[in-house]
């Protein structure tokens, strides 16, 4: 007999032209004790779904039929019965602790809180409660951490504050709304166990939301994918994993990069209107064709970087050292990856390397030549040339108010001058075929295409000035996986056909793994260990590295 | 050309401003009115019935006729005539177009100035940055109108009487515009933080674009939007700071009457039962500073991505 039942649930959404549906007729069975994945891209409903069940959309959007039955009562069907769920039947974990808690108050009064709307208890017994609550969840001396404010928590421990407060009314529901998506792999697996394990305990039934295959496989009972609204696909986490008969499951699936080896290009699972076919690069031959040195292209040495924290700082001793004495080379050609989780200082290198940052000390050579030195003009726009960046955020890494023509037409005219019209037409034309973008592109505005779209627009204009070293910035973390299976497949391209040389930095392990030819694994700060890729994966020296990989969601892992 | 122009209507029909425009009455009546004003005010010579600063057609005769549905009132004459017989609604149309020429000067000429400072401020940083907003704070302890005076004091010392009449509407403009720019410094500055960290400047940079060019092609478009919403709120401002100084006498002079001369001169007679002179021109000077007032609201709603 399933606990929770939603029966032919449907979401629309008013908007000014169309109705758009999120979700459509979607039937789901959860049993007690069990958990359900629910997996999809960005769009595809799935948050929605977890919303329509506790009733919690937002104007303009509504409920346009179904029921959801908890334990044999249709709980939608008196408004004001809702109330009498939330919080206490049914209970919710959000994606970012940060927000999900009140700054203002301790989290002993926000757990007394929850508890005295739903039960009938006194002040002492809520406490009580609130303190074995927050040892269930694991928060070490909870005694004594029960008047601490959110903020004295880390990341991971107010995400187990939250899951206390979910839990505090008893629930029999959990619904978990990409529960570790905002935080490290360490944290993520502590967090994805501790559910488990009250899974199992309290017997719940839980809806874990989530964009993660990784997570999904090591975590989940059953699976369901959704797109655009629609379920597509529901069984076993096993045999959707192995054996998926849809062909979008199919897809999903060879898209998400292996840990356990590496693989030359993602398998595009061919759909009717994308046809797998390796970038055209219409600008080879424009390339300045130049005698490549098989050296060092970038020499790092000693680099340091501190901030200063607080104000009139120049004398404070709240000096923070974001990256510690950190010195590695990169031979030109080759793609480097540096890995580490928020705040090991990863993207701060990345910055001093593209002379965004001036380094606290330590050295930078670009082609032998100091990048720290460079004074004249003439020189430092010689070398923004030759070294290029594409960011994390895709939505912020292109200026809104300029066509794409002129976004990619910037730095070729800046560095160009002389450049005719026409020319510059057709060489924008090649770039944006290069990145498989259509022609017609060129004279749209940013906000008409998606992030992936977006992301290729990015790579365009850093080709357009015909660097010999490229900059990622986690490129794909913003990404879906199938859109992230396209650009990194681009990225290989460009680089075997271009033989540029590429910094890649990413949290994402496997992501990496596929990407680069040697690894560095950063934490706060320092640099534990640098070595070549399959030696990293297959034997890793540092502690930390071991660490990381074990810990690093497999989706293998299933096979086994 | 006419497939551009039409995309840009059909594009402009399509917009979420466009389609909030609609739904809006406050927005559209006001826009209305202030197209009434404007149109009115600029094409004077044309749209008033006399030209009250043409002494042949001024007759003393007509002195202190009340407007025209009164018992007294002669129909040429529709809101009455002032004390030298000048009909009241040509004189309010002219001395509108002086009120709006000032405000608006004024109220570009200290967003010039504030987005200028406010954006190299916020761009660059830095002690320049302490400097430009210190500068600001101690402006904005001092209310803009006694700002404007003081400035209006010094250019009457600077300035010799001859030239001082022709020169009026300039100080006026500067004296309003000087006491209205901190506004503008703030909001650019505070727009242009959030600018400047978004990875779209980060990339200009490395493509090795230069500062001003990254300030005044890139930052700037993007934080034109709170900077209209505010110029259009001051725009209602300069227009009563400018009233407010003509009325205490040291605006425009009397020979080209503003709204606030007007008003202040209406005011003599108000205690001898003669109210149309003064009437008329401050419910003119409400009407225009509502509507402009009702009109920033309603940008300020729309345009305000935190709202949406």
């Amino acid at each position: 007999m399933s606990f929770l039942k939603i029966d032919n649930l449907s979401v629309n959404y008013g908007m000014r032209k169309e109705t758009v549906y999120a979700v459509k007729n979607i039937n789901i069975d959860v049993k007690k004790g069990e958990i359900l994945g629910l997996v999809g891209e960005s769009g595809s409903g799935k948050s929605t779904l977890g919303n329509a069940i506790i009733n919690l959309i937002d104007e303009p959007g509504r409920i346009s039929n179904g029921m959801v039955i908890l334990d044999g009562i249709n709980i939608h069907e008196k408004p004001g019965d809702i109330f009498k769920y939330r919080g206490k039947k049914i209970g919710l974990i959000f994606q970012d602790p940060q927000t999900s808690l009140n700054p203002l108050l301790t989290i002993g009064e926000q757990l007394i809180e929850t508890i005295q709307t739903h039960l009938k208890l006194n002040i002492d017994e809520c406490k009580n409660r609130a303190i074995s609550l927050l040892k269930e969840v694991g928060i070490k001396d909870a005694d004594n951490r029960f008047d601490d404010y959110p903020h004295q928590f880390s990341g991971g421990m107010r995400q187990r504050v939250v899951i206390s407060l979910a839990l505090c009314c008893e629930p029999e529901l959990l619904i978990a709304d990409e529960p570790t998506t905002a935080l490290d792999v360490s944290i993520q697996s502590q967090i994805l166990e501790l559910i488990k394990t009250l899974t199992k305990e309290r017997n719940l039934a839980v809806i874990l939301i989530t964009h993660d295959m990784g997570v999904i496989s090591e975590t989940a009972d059953r699976v369901a994918v959704m797109k655009n609204g629609d379920l597509v696909e529901i069984g076993l986490t096993k045999e959707i994993l192995t054996n998926p008969k849809e062909l979008y499951t199919k897809s999903l699936i060879s898209s998400v990069p292996p840990t356990n080896k590496k693989i030359s290009r993602f398998k595009i699972v061919k759909t009717k209107k994308n046809e797998e076919k390796g970038a055209n690069i219409k600008i080879l031959n424009r390339w300045n064709k130049k005698k490549i040195i098989y050296g060092d292209l970038i020499k790092i040495k000693n680099l340091k970087k501190t901030f200063q924290d607080g104000i009139f700082t120049e004398t404070s001793k709240n000096t923070i050292m974001a990256v510690d004495d950190v010195s590695f080379n990169i031979r030109e050609g080759e793609s480097f990856g540096l890995v580490g989780e928020s705040g090991s200082g990863k993207s701060t290198i990345a910055k001093m390397v593209v002379n965004l940052f001036k380094p606290s000390s330590g050295e930078i050579f670009f082609d032998n030549v100091c990048v720290t030195k460079i004074k004249k003009n003439k020189e430092m726009m010689n070398f923004r040339k030759q070294i290029q960046m594409i960011f994390q955020d895709p939505y912020s890494s292109l200026n809104g108010r300029l066509k794409v023509r002129d976004i990619i037409a910037e730095p070729i005219k800046l560095h160009n001058s002389l450049i005719t019209d026409n020319d510059l037409d057709n060489y924008i034309n090649d770039l944006l075929e290069s990145v498989e973008l259509s022609k017609k592109s060129a004279i749209r505005y940013p906000h008409e295409f998606s992030g992936g779209q977006r992301q290729r627009i990015s790579i365009a204009r850093a080709l357009a000035t015909q660097p010999r070293l490229l900059v990622c910035d986690e490129p794909t973390s913003a990404l879906d996986v199938s859109i992230q299976a396209q650009i990194l497949n681009l990225l290989k391209d460009l680089q075997e056909q271009l033989n540029l040389t590429i910094l890649f930095i990413s949290h994402d392990l496997p992501v990496v793994r596929q990407m680069c030819d040697k690894i560095g694994v950063l934490r706060n700060g320092k640099l534990c260990e640098v070595s070549d890729t399959e030696k990293l994966f297959l034997e890793p020296k540092h502690e930390y590295s071991k660490e990381l990989l074990y810990l690093m969601p497999k989706i293998e892992s299933i096979y086994d | 050309m006419d497939n551009q122009n039409l995309s840009l209507i059909e594009r402009i029909r399509d917009s979420d401003v466009y389609f909030s425009f609609i739904k809006s009455p406050t927005a559209i009546i006001s826009t209305i009115i202030l197209t009434i004003i404007f149109f009115c005010s600029f094409f004077v010579e044309f749209v008033a019935p006399f030209n009250p600063f043409n002494p042949s057609s001024l007759s003393l005769m007509d002195a202190f006729t009340p407007p025209s549905w009164s018992e007294d009132g002669i129909s040429k004459f529709l809101l009455g005539t002032d004390g030298q017989g000048r009909d009241m609604l040509s004189t309010i149309l002219y001395g509108s177009r002086i009120s709006l020429i000032v405000g608006f000067s004024a109220i570009l000429f200290s967003l010039i100035l504030g987005v200028a400072l406010g954006l190299t401020a916020g761009y660059f940083g830095g002690k320049y940055e302490m400097f430009v907003m210190r500068i600001t704070d101690v402006q904005l302890t001092v209310p803009s109108i006694l700002m404007a005076l003081l400035v209006d004091g010094i250019a009457r010392g600077l300035i010799s009487k001859e030239s001082h009449d022709e020169m009026a509407i300039y100080v006026l403009i500067f004296a309003i515009g000087i006491s209205e720019w901190p506004q503008f410094a703030r909001v650019s500055r505070a727009a242009t933080l959030v600018e400047k960290n978004k990875d779209y400047i980060s990339a200009s940079t490395i493509i090795g674009v230069s500062n001003i060019k990254i300030m005044f092609k890139h930052i700037l478009p993007n934080i034109l939007r709170p900077i209209l919403v505010i110029g259009t709120i001051g725009l209602a401002l300069a227009i009563i700071a400018e009233s407010t100084l003509s009325f205490l006498g040291v605006g425009v002079p009397p020979t080209t009457p503003s709204l606030g001369t007007l008003i202040r001169i209406g005011n003599d007679f108000l205690f001898s039962g003669e109210w149309w002179i003064t009437f008329f021109p401050a419910i003119f000077l409400v009407i225009l500073a509502f509507s402009i007032n009702l009109l920033g609201d309603w940008m300020r709603d729309t345009l305000n991505p935190k709202l949406n």
